[in-house]
């Protein structure tokens, strides 16, 4: 049987941890905005080329 | 939990990708085809201008997908991931609000709009190829501060609330502004001025359809899929 504080610690830590997902999955986010959009390679920037200029990334 | 919000965001980047693709096709990339036949008529008449610009680093020997469907499908490729990408800061914020369903995925993807699109776009307008712009990496950075400003701006406006959260989330969203977009010393490019303005139109109409699309399918989904 938890005492009231411990049972708060563990509230408290589930709380925490149920953000690293989302902040996981914001990270994953960027990286891909980031290869889309600013990859240097001349290889990516040609196959995505025709997509950066739309979606208005900086191209060229 | 991450399952969720990733197959949300892959999903809602599918839908978004997909119609934004279709979008593209009747106007946006008609266009950039257009420009490339100017760019490539005023890089013939002076090759000097060309070879002496800062801003073509790219190497004219690498691979590039041919004209038609290869490069039809290189477009939708990454509509589809950029559409993944943006769809998975929607999720994400999502899980962090604890809310879901199309009419909030929507807000968010009007708030990712006006923050990668709208205010990026009203320093740096969408670009034809060919056109006269300042260095790359100063364009990047600015383009990047600025879509980053204009977020937390909007978030500390309408997620924190109450008088500091609206006052300096307006500070924001006007700093980026203020600071002024990097631009070139000699403005112009190869594309006639009414195409540029056409080009313009279409990406932010585009642009509009892929975020419109991206909330309400992300949201949609987030809410159907049960929390794992």
């Amino acid at each position: 049987m938890p005492t009231g504080q411990t049972l708060a610690a563990v509230v408290v830590l589930k709380g925490e941890a149920s953000r690293w997902p989302a902040f996981a999955a914001a990270f994953l986010g960027v990286f891909l905005i980031f290869g889309v959009g600013f990859a240097g390679p001349s290889v990516i920037h040609n196959a995505a080329h025709d997509a950066r200029h739309i979606h208005a990334f900086p191209c060229h | 939990m991450f399952r969720r919000i990733f197959f949300a965001a892959v999903l809602g980047g599918l839908v978004a990708g997909g119609i934004a693709s279709a979008v593209q096709a009747v106007r946006a990339v008609p266009l950039i085809l257009q420009a490339e036949v100017f760019e490539e008529a005023a890089g013939k008449a002076k090759p000097h201008d060309h070879a002496a610009s800062a801003t073509h680093d790219h190497d004219e020997d690498a691979w590039a997908p041919a004209d038609g469907w290869e490069r039809t499908g290189y477009t939708l490729l990454f509509n589809l991931l950029a559409g993944i990408g943006f769809g998975l800061l929607i999720s994400a914020g999502l899980a962090l609000s604890g809310e879901g369903g199309w009419k909030t995925g929507l807000a968010w993807g009007v708030c990712g709009y006006l923050s990668f699109v709208v205010a990026p776009a009203l320093g740096l307008p969408p670009e034809l190829p060919g056109t006269e712009a300042a260095p790359l990496v100063s364009r990047q950075l600015w383009w990047t501060a600025t879509a980053a400003a204009t977020a937390a701006g909007l978030a500390l406006i309408l997620i924190r609330r109450g008088a500091i959260g609206i006052v300096l989330g307006l500070a924001l969203l006007a700093l980026p502004h203020l600071v002024g977009a990097p631009h070139p010393a000699e403005q112009g490019g190869a594309a006639p001025p009414g195409l540029v303005r056409e080009f313009i139109i279409a990406a932010l109409v585009s642009g509009l359809v892929f975020w419109l699309a991206l909330g309400a399918s992300t949201g949609a989904i987030y809410r159907r899929l049960a929390a794992a």
